[in-house]
């Protein structure tokens, strides 16, 4: 496989998230917290892909049920989650978008309450599943990608 | 326990048994009149808005019950930097159920989280005011008789006109409803509120800017302040301010049975002469404003009268 020209070695337990859109790995290195835990992370970038051209690989060694993956299907659901254990694929999870979002992204507006209120969990919840739509909880204020 | 955050809180049945109670209260105000008896109401107004509070105060002391609050952010615990949440853990010891009015949006929903008594939205920023909906429909249904085959034109400034965006939000879920949106171009209604509530639900609706091309065919006519810092300059205000300045001269436009509405307060945009036309029913909207809230009060307290 391409990315293994890297020489990164292979994990006994723990995930591979492949087909990470190029350059996006960082933002999901800091989603995940993965700075937060003691474990092995490989954050592979620009890696060729058949399918994408250019693509990110993140290898993490740690116990599978140490991270919450659901914020994966916020941040891109096309990413192929490969769950390890004993050195082989055991698993691959689908991604789907999550009905909440908790602290993952702030409320841009001015006016809303998440703007003065110390400690208020910012809160996106899913309104459109069609078309990917989040609000903030508090004021409804649509959540835009780009 | 039951808050009302926003008018769609509600199911259109729900609302049908409040706007019942409202009637009752309106017919029989006697039956009612001790019925929140040793009941507080606190009102928490961070921002004034005199005629929302005064409103739920009298709907409070309709029912025998007593009040208390504050009336701006300035004279409460918020100058000192307490937080919503703090100071409705606090209300919550004291009160039965609380209006609460904040600039920032989503402040009660917040305060609801952290409270042991019902809160009611007296309106947060730019964002739900469902009460004013609550009263809207009321008067609608009471005056006209039905809350579907309507055809009602907005007028104004129906682009950052919140009560506009709620009361069509609240009248789509009703059968058979047009509307018709009368703006200057500056203030037509939102692409959102086009998109993701009219055309998802198939509700039919034209837009026109010129009043009087509007008027001869509409059941209801809902009126909104243009405000002159919505222009960029001072030359289109003045352009369209006339515009929608509902006189005698445009009334004799409108069917016999067409009622105007207006949430107040009023500018200019209807004249005084206006007022004593049978068809002008914002003063009683007033009055429906403070039975729909007793009959919310009733309501959220799970209070029942024979
Ligand atoms: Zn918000």
């Amino acid at each position: 496989m391409v990315e293994n020209r890297l020489n990164i070695g292979k994990i006994s337990e723990g995930f591979v998230l492949d087909h990470i859109q190029a350059g996006k790995s960082m933002e999901i290195y800091k989603h995940l917290r993965l700075d937060k835990l003691d474990c092995c992370v490989a954050i592979i970038k620009n890696a060729r892909s058949n399918k994408m051209g250019k693509k990110d690989i993140i290898k993490i060694e740690c116990p599978i049920d140490i991270i919450d993956l659901d914020i994966l299907g916020f941040i891109d659901h096309n990413i192929t989650v490969n769950i390890i254990e004993n050195e082989t694929i055991v698993d691959k999870r689908q991604l789907k978008l999550p009905k909440e979002i908790k602290n993952v992204i702030k409320c841009k507006n001015p006016r809303c309450i998440t703007s003065i209120e110390q400690e208020l969990d910012h809160i996106f919840v899913l309104t459109d599943e069609e078309n990917e739509v989040y609000r903030c909880k508090y004021c409804e204020e649509k959540y835009n990608r780009h | 326990m039951r808050h009302l955050m926003n008018p769609l809180d509600f199911s259109v049945e729900e609302l049908d048994q409040l706007m019942d109670l409202a009637g009752d209260i309106e017919a029989h105000p006697e039956k009612y009149a001790h019925a929140c008896e040793g009941k507080k109401l606190a009102t928490l107004f961070y921002e004034p808005s005199t005629r929302t509070r005064l409103s739920h105060e009298a709907a409070m002391l309709n029912l025998g019950g007593s009040i208390m609050g504050f009336s701006s952010a300035a004279s409460s615990s918020a100058a000192k930097g307490e937080s919503v949440s703090d100071t409705i853990r606090m209300i919550s010891c004291y009160a039965d159920i609380c209006a609460m009015r904040h600039p920032k949006e989503g402040a009660p929903m917040v305060a609801s989280q952290h409270s042991t008594i019902p809160v009611i939205n007296a309106g947060d920023g730019g964002h739900q005011h469902p009460t004013q909906t609550l009263t809207d429909l009321l008067t609608i249904r009471s005056l006209k008789g039905r809350l579907n085959h309507l055809k009602i034109g907005l007028c104004g400034d129906l682009k950052f006109g919140r009560t506009v965006h709620s009361l069509i939000n609240a009248l789509v879920r009703y059968e058979d409803i047009e509307f018709v949106l009368i703006s200057p171009e500056e203030l037509r209604l939102p692409g959102y509120v086009r998109k993701d509530v009219l055309d998802k639900k198939h509700i039919p609706y034209t837009e026109v800017v010129r009043l009087e091309e509007a008027l001869p065919t509409l059941d209801l006519l809902y009126m909104t302040r243009v405000q002159k810092e919505r222009f960029f300059n001072e030359e289109d205000y003045v352009r369209m301010k006339d515009f929608y300045i509902l006189d005698k001269a445009k009334m004799a436009l409108a069917p016999k049975d067409m009622l105007v509405l207006h949430p107040l307060p009023r500018v200019n945009e209807i004249s005084v002469e206006v007022d004593d036309d049978p068809r002008a029913v914002y003063f009683k909207q007033v009055q429906y404003g403070v039975y729909i809230r007793m009959a919310l009060i009733l309501t959220l307290l799970d209070i029942h009268v024979d």
